[in-house]
């Protein structure tokens, strides 16, 4: 058995186990000896307090739209015929299937000054300017939840659809109204997938670099970019590989604390 | 929740001409049904043969697709399941995993926006009605199967619905504790008083539970009767064969009282289906408690079969003799296991006449011709 699982063992050894030890050993690593210089600087410049501020606030607004846009999908693909819900699921898996690039740029030709959105807004009458849709904020939490939307919509969906339909029928039948129904059995019972999407949206979020890189503008700098500029415009690896570090606590924190909640393998799709 | 001894409060069930289909295939097919306020009333049938279907559109989770659906004088047949005030007892239970037995039992109060200060009393006393006063905080999932059913069952209760509809309730119990809750069934109905429709695809417990048994096959009603109906005067020889354990022979007509099995004549004290020289398809239907061992002690006038003993099986607390007439049909007797039948038989090989008296000799049209059709109208 070990035999087989030896190229396995070696491959997670050599590309994930010693790059991140390495990554882990140059953010200690200042000025020729161990250092905590570049964690010091992490909690004490206002840049990095700032990026990382913003990277938690639009994860978090990411993982919220994505929930309100992802429960009604998932629902409706709980509650249709098994036909009709894989065609749901299709058309929410199809995207994905494109590469990131690709739907960044997308996007961007979208929300351009003179895109379809805007040209659409203004010729309806409901805008006299092109609204500034791209190269902010706004336009990294457009097309960051269309890219993460599949991450929520689908550990719901695999919640809602172990839900047994005997049970919405036996609120109804006890005199509960559709609505309270879906309140008082329905929603508490999604609760776990809910927290499993959310989890998946927020922690892919938080290292999210290609979309806020080309949707951002330059201006909406998210900690993965930060990473990126510590080592492309300052060559600082001791830098870069501290920002890495302490995202990745962030991540191990958030599963650690879902975790307590409810089972990992719930997050991650095995059950 | 109060005791009901008279049974004013319950209502009674129309079922007018129900149909249902899913594209081509008939689910139900022109059912009518009258059930009595406070009557205890069981569809049984095969699976497949629309019971539960009906049960459906008694709840409001199935459309008819004709027909309609009264409770008391109302047409329900199109409204939505949670107006209905119809309590039901899922297969399955149906307990709501997230909520404590209190909670469950509770919701239906919570549902028609009672009073909460109202509550607890009456969770406690449709739980004790169950004998599961005390068991409020417990979690579903600490409960035993038949607890669990008693928490459905008293949650089906707890806002006093004129009608409770069961479907397959007791299926998922072992048979020791499936029997006792057939009797506390039973008893509980009689304290309630409410008008009672359960599925089954038991015989057995359809004919110690209802006061009436409603038969249906391929979505049609074949008989409805007081269990003891059913099994001595069957319809056909679909509820012949699916009411108690029968062997079915094919016989002709002689006349009104006589058939003819073989080269013997065979005589029913019930007037035989059918008219005088019409071909129609007729079947002795023998229960095998019904056939006994002739020892001479036997009236002149019951009818006597010459056979063979084939086989004997000691089933605990039956006998079970496989016979075979002087053709070589096989049909069964059995009896119970005593000391003095074991004895009675002679060994295998050897002939023996048995006897079947003509009160209980059933000669039933077999399934699908016409008579059938005709007598269910």
């Amino acid at each position: 058995m070990l035999v087989l699982m030896l190229p396995a063992i070696l491959v997670v050894f050599t590309l994930l186990v010693v790059p991140m030890g390495w990554l882990f050993w140059q953010s200690l690593y200042a000025e020729g000896g161990f250092s905590l210089e570049h964690y010091r600087r992490i909690f004490s410049e206002g840049i990095y307090w700032n990026t990382f501020a913003l990277t938690f606030r639009i994860s978090f607004i990411v993982t919220l739209l994505a929930l309100l846009m992802g429960y009604p999908v998932a629902y409706a693909a709980s509650i249709l015929p098994q036909r009709w819900a894989m065609l749901v699921l299709a058309l929410v898996i199809l995207p994905f299937w494109t590469s990131v690039l690709v739907r960044a740029y997308a996007w961007l030709i979208l929300l351009q000054r003179s895109g379809v959105v805007n040209q659409t807004l203004m010729a309806s009458g409901i805008t006299d300017a092109p609204l500034p849709l791209v190269h902010n904020e706004l336009g990294t939490i457009i097309a960051t939840v269309h890219i993460l939307l599949p991450f929520m919509v689908l550990p719901l969906y695999a919640t809602m659809q172990k839900i047994p339909y005997d049970l919405m029928q036996a609120g109804a039948s006890l005199g509960g109204s559709p609505l309270h129904v879906f309140l008082r059995v329905f929603l508490p019972l999604s609760m776990s997938g809910v927290l499993a999407g959310m989890t998946l949206v927020f922690v892919l979020c938080l290292g999210f670099y290609i979309t806020p890189e080309l949707m951002g503008g330059g201006r909406t700098v998210m900690a993965s970019m930060l990473v990126s500029r510590n080592i492309q415009l300052y060559s600082d690896w001791g830098a870069a590989s501290a920002v890495s570090v302490v995202l990745l606590v962030c991540v191990l924190a958030i599963f650690y604390v879902v975790g307590r909640l409810i089972s990992l393998e719930k997050i991650l799709g095995a059950k | 929740m109060s005791e009901r001894d008279s049974k004013e409060d319950s209502v009674g069930v129309s079922i007018r001409s129900v149909s249902k289909r899913y594209g081509d295939t008939v689910a139900l097919d022109d059912i009518t049904l009258n059930i009595e306020p406070g009557e205890f009333v069981s569809l049984l049938g095969p699976s497949g043969s629309g019971k539960t279907t009906l049960l459906g559109a008694l709840g409001g989770f199935v459309m008819p697709s004709a027909g309609s659906v009264w409770v008391g004088d109302q047409d329900m047949t199109f409204m939505p399941p949670h107006k209905r005030n119809i309590g039901i007892v899922f297969q399955s239970y149906a307990l709501f995993p997230h909520m404590s037995v209190g909670e469950n039992v509770a919701f239906p109060l919570r549902a028609r926006r009672l009073p909460k200060s109202t509550w607890p009393e009456r969770v406690r006393q449709a739980l004790a009605m169950v004998e599961l006063d005390g068991y409020q905080q417990r979690g579903i999932s600490q409960l035993s199967g038949g607890q669990r059913q008693r928490v459905a069952l008293a949650r089906a209760m707890v806002f006093e619905p004129r009608l409770i509809l069961m479907d397959e309730p007791l299926s998922a119990l072992d048979k020791q504790l499936r029997e006792t809750m057939q009797i506390e069934l039973r008893q509980l109905h009689r304290k309630l008083g409410a008008t009672i429709v359960y599925v089954t695809h038991d015989q057995r417990e359809a004919l110690t539970m209802s006061d009436r048994v409603a038969i249906l096959k391929d979505g049609k009603l074949v008989q409805i009767g007081a269990p003891q109906t059913l099994h001595n005067d069957p319809r056909d020889s679909f509820v012949a064969s699916f009411i108690g354990d029968s062997t079915l022979l094919p016989v002709t007509r002689i006349d009104d009282h006589n058939v003819r099995l073989g080269k013997v004549a065979i005589r029913s004290a019930k007037t035989i289906p059918g008219h005088a020289g019409e071909h129609s398809e007729l079947l002795l239907a023998i229960q095998t408690e019904k056939l006994l061992i002739d020892d001479g002690r036997h009236a002149p006038d019951v009818n006597r079969l010459a056979c063979r003993i084939r086989e004997v099986v000691y089933q605990g607390d039956s006998l079970r003799l496989f016979l075979e007439l002087e053709d070589g049909t096989p049909i069964t007797l059995r009896q119970p296991s005593h000391h003095t039948a074991y004895h009675q038989i002679p060994p295998i090989g050897a002939s023996l006449t048995v006897a079947l008296h003509p009160e209980d000799t059933i000669v039933v049209p077999r399934a699908g011709c016409r008579h059938t059709a005709a007598n269910v109208a």
